[in-house]
């Protein structure tokens, strides 16, 4: 028996907001423990919430990047339960009415493109931290993070495997981070996700039963969790047993799932509208301001550079990897005066080698980049007009980078002037010429590889500043006369 | 006459013409206290020290130049309202030793109009309750009959008023925890229309229906408090942004034309006969007032304590589920782990009725039974308030009695929840609808208890109410009694 | 014999749902005085709120708003004051098992 996996992905992103949901406290990370906190995030007696309209916003921009229904009115419920990092004994989160629904996201994979559907979009506000005692039967709660906005992305149950899965959430995560919305980073858990998976047999409709996996946080991790719970599952399926509807925390050192063998049963939330909160009525023209806002996401800029700069889909992909990139890219190439294809692939090259690889190695991006992007379209101006060698322009690149200057004051300094003139070069070749006529006599006598003597003597004479090509027009005309 | 059984009115009037100081009055108010509260137990915390010294700030303003709508006069707080650096008990013991790091909105506004603070008064715990019986410092007696129940929850700051242990207070009022009290100890209590006053810094209670509001000796003393609490406050998103009149310019202009409707549905069987008479003959005195009365109709009248006994328990049990022990508050020590943790303290810090509440609620919203229960109760919610939304076009103003019965003794209803929540029947429409309603005393019955008559407006018009509150009050011209103590 | 709406097991459920404990007479008497109460509530069966949008909000508004801008947080030591056990800058709690 052939079994399909069924997957559904819920994703919690912390946004980029200053300050917390429905309190004035600074919602960034890394403060010292409740230093960030006030009556209201502290849940003290008699405190009430008011939304954050930011939080609103960054909302509306996640759903309409990602082609949500915005429902024109909303609202706020609490979901009840008994947690230490939960100070009011209830999370204000959105149940009945959500604001965004029925979206999706087009993902690539190696058999083409597939859409995964978005089944709602809503808002609510995170808990604390709990940190546990390894010595002493104690727990710690750390209230800075009560309060935080999140945004949590349901995905329809479309994803049919592991690979799909980490394509999806990677691609939600470059939405976000393109988006300005979230820093998309897991390790920090600005950007978590869970997992609902089920397997039923090929061919078939009806859903399987479902466990729910928690604690992955890193792509990676999604996907490991997930193959190895498609294993589980079938496994025991072809035995002839029935999965178990449970939740499963995902063992990063051990390569498992287990069993939350939890003492309690499924919860009892008993969502109800809060009193304390009134509706978010969104009209056509707060929508159509938002989309005002909306930036061109990566996907978007990926086609665009394909198909109107001729780069490759693979190259379109680096570039488009941080928002930083890709906007340093655009600015390198909106400073030509001209864009032909070679300027533009020759940018491409730049940026996503010599360049990223020494920012990467001083554990910066693009937007800390000594060398700016007018410096880099320069150089490579300098180097097409032949001013320099192509291998020049390494050593050069190098310096720009330490010292911060522009191509053509490096080039002056330290006189790396390509020699172009037809006369001074004639002379030197002519010079190398005569001083080795052994090896002129072995080229005539049909010695091709000492062509490349002669030339590398013109570059030592020359200290390297030779043209090239000039120097192979010379060579094969002197030689052949 | 002494100080303290003065008016804020009467007293801003001596201290503008510097008859008396601050001092003076605050002095007179806790000499009062000293001589009855040990009788009364209308108070949680006294803040004698700070009082004086506020007093003394209020008389250096006054000197300066400065009288502000309240400069110098000692006003007590339900502990129910947060004041920063003083113990906020919530008459409970879950909250016995809380001292909150900030003010109420309510607070800050009486502070900025040079109050003098005398405490934190009774109440029933978590202002669930009719008779302040229910709090874990001990029952507050009538001042009229010490062994009798002042009405509840704010039935301290009722029974300070009356026994001239504050000049005014603030109390809340949920379902009637404000009016009815105020019958009983036959003072002025007003709650205001939803959103009017801010809830910030209000323990909370059943957040849909709470409001805090006045209790005062007279109509006059409500339209100052009034002018001081009312307002949008930013920090409260279901506060409305209504400009607030000076209600004082609504005293004394007569109710001549107006149409007062009668309710058929609250005169019925099951009032004690005095407090009937009394509101009857308040009836014929509106109507010695140029009034026209007539008879309407509130039909889902008899569904009232219904919906409010689920929507109520709901909400408050989501309202105190913070108190757990982990951040604030009494937490126990026999508790082995977690889950014990919690269990205890809540079975420890929480008295009977709160507990019963706490489960109502929590059943009501439980799953499988929140159709049936919380939803149905939103939806006749909403036809309660159609109920006077159709009313208010035929009538200017309601009139019915505030309770069913005068105060009753201490002990009387505690082992009855169901009779208990009955003495709230003719305030809890007022709050599921959101429309404020003033209780005024019409009367006292031949043991000489104090009857109180109530008065309903539509939202937001609070002005109308002490127009015809304070015309009542002149036509009826009660004979002025004081408590015996 | 009237209808028990709240059975002591289903009253031991609510109090756990609530983080409540009752001795086994409180427990009785509760059960009691729930279905009391319950039952009373049965009447509400007797309303047609056919197409009655339920009410939450007596006054009906929509978009009350803060701005996004970081006011004061409070010391951590304020924010610890009111605790009935702290440590290191946290509440502390009996250990939580996962």
């Amino acid at each position: 028996m052939e079994f399909e996996p069924v997957i559904g992905l819920e994703i919690h992103a912390q946004l980029l907001t200053d300050a917390k949901i429905f309190c004035g406290c600074s919602a960034k990370f890394g403060a010292a423990p409740n230093t960030h906190t006030c009556p209201v995030c502290l849940g003290m007696p008699g405190v009430l919430p008011v939304l954050n309209r930011k939080v609103v916003e960054f909302m509306m921009k996640m759903a309409l990047a990602t082609h949500c229904d915005l429902n024109r009115e909303c609202n706020f419920a609490r979901k009840n339960y008994f947690y230490p990092d939960l100070p009011k004994g209830y999370q204000i989160s959105q149940y009945a009415h959500p604001p965004a629904e029925h979206g999706w996201v087009e993902v690539e994979l190696d058999g083409g493109k597939k859409r995964i559907g978005i089944t709602r979009i809503h808002m609510e506000e995170d808990a604390g931290k709990l940190m546990h005692d390894e010595h002493n039967p104690a727990s710690y709660v750390d209230l800075n993070r009560t309060g935080v906005p999140l945004i949590e992305i349901v995905s329809d149950p479309d994803i049919r495997s592991a690979e799909e899965a980490a394509a999806y959430l990677r691609r939600l995560h470059e939405i976000l981070v393109y988006l300005e919305i979230c820093d998309g980073n897991m390790e920090e858990g600005s950007f978590r996700c869970d997992a609902n998976i089920s397997l039923r047999p090929r061919g078939t409709e009806p859903f399987g039963i479902r466990a729910e996996l928690k604690n992955m946080n890193s792509f990676r991790n999604v996907q490991r969790a997930l193959e190895y719970e498609i294993k589980r599952q079938q496994y025991v399926l072809e035995g002839g047993g029935q999965v178990v509807q449970e939740t499963r925390l995902w063992d990063d050192t051990a390569g498992v799932t287990h069993s939350m063998r939890s003492k309690e049963e499924a919860h009892d939330y008993r969502y109800f509208p809060d009193p304390d909160l009134v509706p978010v009525v969104i009209d056509d023209a707060w929508i159509d301001d938002v989309r005002k806002t909306l930036p061109e996401l990566g996907s978007e800029k990926r086609e665009r550079y394909v198909r109107d700069h001729g780069i490759s889909a693979y190259d379109a992909g680096v570039l488009t990897s941080t928002p930083a990139t890709a906007s340093f890219y655009e600015a390198t190439v909106a400073s030509f005066p001209t864009i032909t294809p070679i300027l533009v692939k020759t940018s491409s090259n730049w940026i996503t080698g010599d360049l990223m690889k020494m920012l990467n190695e001083d554990k910066k991006d693009f937007t800390a980049s000594p060398i700016t992007p007018r410096a880099i379209a320069e150089l490579i101006q300098i180097i097409d007009d032949g001013t320099i060698s192509g291998k020049m322009a390494k050593d050069v690149v190098e310096e720009m980078y330490k010292s911060g200057k522009p191509p053509g004051e490096i080039v002056k300094e330290k006189g790396l002037v390509q020699i172009t003139d037809e006369g001074a070069l004639t002379k030197t070749v002519a010079g190398i010429l005569e001083k080795n006529p052994e090896q002129v006599a072995q080229y005539h006598a049909g010695k091709e590889k000492v062509f490349g003597f002669f030339v590398g003597q013109v570059m030592k004479a020359t200290q390297g500043k030779a043209n090239p090509q000039m120097i192979n027009d010379l060579l094969k005309k002197m030689l052949a006369s | 006459m002494e100080l303290y059984s003065l008016t804020i009115h009467e007293l801003l009037d001596k201290l503008r013409k510097g008859e008396t100081s601050s001092v003076e009055i605050t002095a007179s108010v806790f000499g009062r206290i000293d001589a009855v509260e040990k009788d009364v137990r209308a108070y949680i915390t006294l803040m004698r020290e700070t009082a004086l010294a506020e007093a003394a700030r209020a008389d250096e303003a006054i000197r300066k130049g400065g009288i502000g709508a309240l400069t110098g006069i000692p006003i007590a707080l339900k502990d129910i309202c947060c004041t920063n650096g003083v113990r906020t008990t919530c008459g409970s013991r879950i909250l016995q030793n809380f001292i909150p790091p900030y003010d109420a909105t309510v607070v800050e506004k009486l502070r900025a109009a040079g109050a003098v603070f005398a405490g934190k008064t009774n109440m029933d715990e978590f202002a669930m309750g009719s008779s302040t019986e229910t709090s874990f410092f001990g029952a507050t007696r009538n001042p009229w009959d010490l062994t009798r129940i002042p009405g509840g929850s704010s039935g301290g700051s009722a029974a300070a008023v009356a026994a001239g242990e504050c000049i005014a207070a603030l109390g809340s009022d949920t379902g009637g925890s404000i009016r009815q009290p105020a019958a009983l100890c036959g003072v002025v209590g007003m709650k205001p229309t939803y959103g009017r006053v801010s809830r910030f810094g209000l323990v909370a209670f059943a957040s849909s229906l709470d409001q805090i509001g006045p209790f005062t000796k007279d109509v006059e003393d409500c339209a100052i408090l009034m002018n001081v609490i009312a307002g949008y406050d930013p920090r409260e998103s279901t506060s409305v942004p209504e400009e607030v009149p000076d209600y004082r310019q609504f005293l004394g202009r007569g109710i001549e034309g107006w149409t007062v409707g009668i309710p058929k549905e609250y005169f019925i069987a099951g009032i004690d006969p005095e407090v009937e008479a009394a509101v009857r003959q308040t009836i014929r005195v509106v109507e010695g007032a140029g009034a026209r009365c007539i008879e309407v109709s509130l039909p889902h009248t008899e569904y009232c304590l219904a919906v409010y006994y689920i929507v109520a328990p709901a909400e408050a049990c989501s309202n105190l589920a913070r108190y757990d022990g982990v951040k604030y508050g009494f937490r126990s020590e026999e508790g082995r782990d977690l889950m014990e943790m919690y269990k205890k303290t809540r079975a420890a810090g929480f008295g009977a009725e709160v507990k019963r509440r706490i489960m109502i609620g929590t059943y009501a919203l439980s799953s499988g039974y929140y159709d049936a229960y919380y939803k149905k109760a939103s939806q006749v919610r909403a036809l309660i308030k159609r109920d006077f939304d159709e009313a208010f076009a035929k009538c200017d103003v309601i009139l019915t009695p505030t309770t069913p019965t005068p105060a009753f003794r201490i002990g009387e209803k505690t082992d009855d929840p169901m009779q208990m929540y009955l003495s709230d029947i003719f305030t809890i429409s007022t709050n599921l609808a959101g429309i404020p309603g003033i209780s005024v005393p019409c009367g006292f019955t031949a043991a000489g208890l104090p009857v109180g008559v109530q008065f309903l407006a539509g939202h937001f018009q609070e002005g109308q109410l002490i127009q015809f509150a304070s015309a009542y009050e002149k036509q009826a011209h009660l004979e002025k009694r004081r408590p015996t103590l | 014999m009237e209808k028990i709406k709240i059975s002591q097991d289903e009253v031991t459920y609510v109090a756990h749902l609530a983080r409540l404990e009752f001795g086994e007479e409180e427990k009785e008497k509760f059960t009691f005085q729930l279905n009391e109460i319950l039952r009373y509530m049965d009447k509400l069966g007797e309303v047609d709120t056919a197409g009655v949008e339920p009410m939450t909000h007596a006054i009906a508004q929509k978009n009350a708003f803060r701005e996004d801008a970081v006011g004061v947080s409070l010391p951590p030591e304020v924010s610890l004051a009111n605790a009935p056990e702290s440590r290191g800058g946290c509440f502390q709690v009996p250990k939580v098992i996962e």
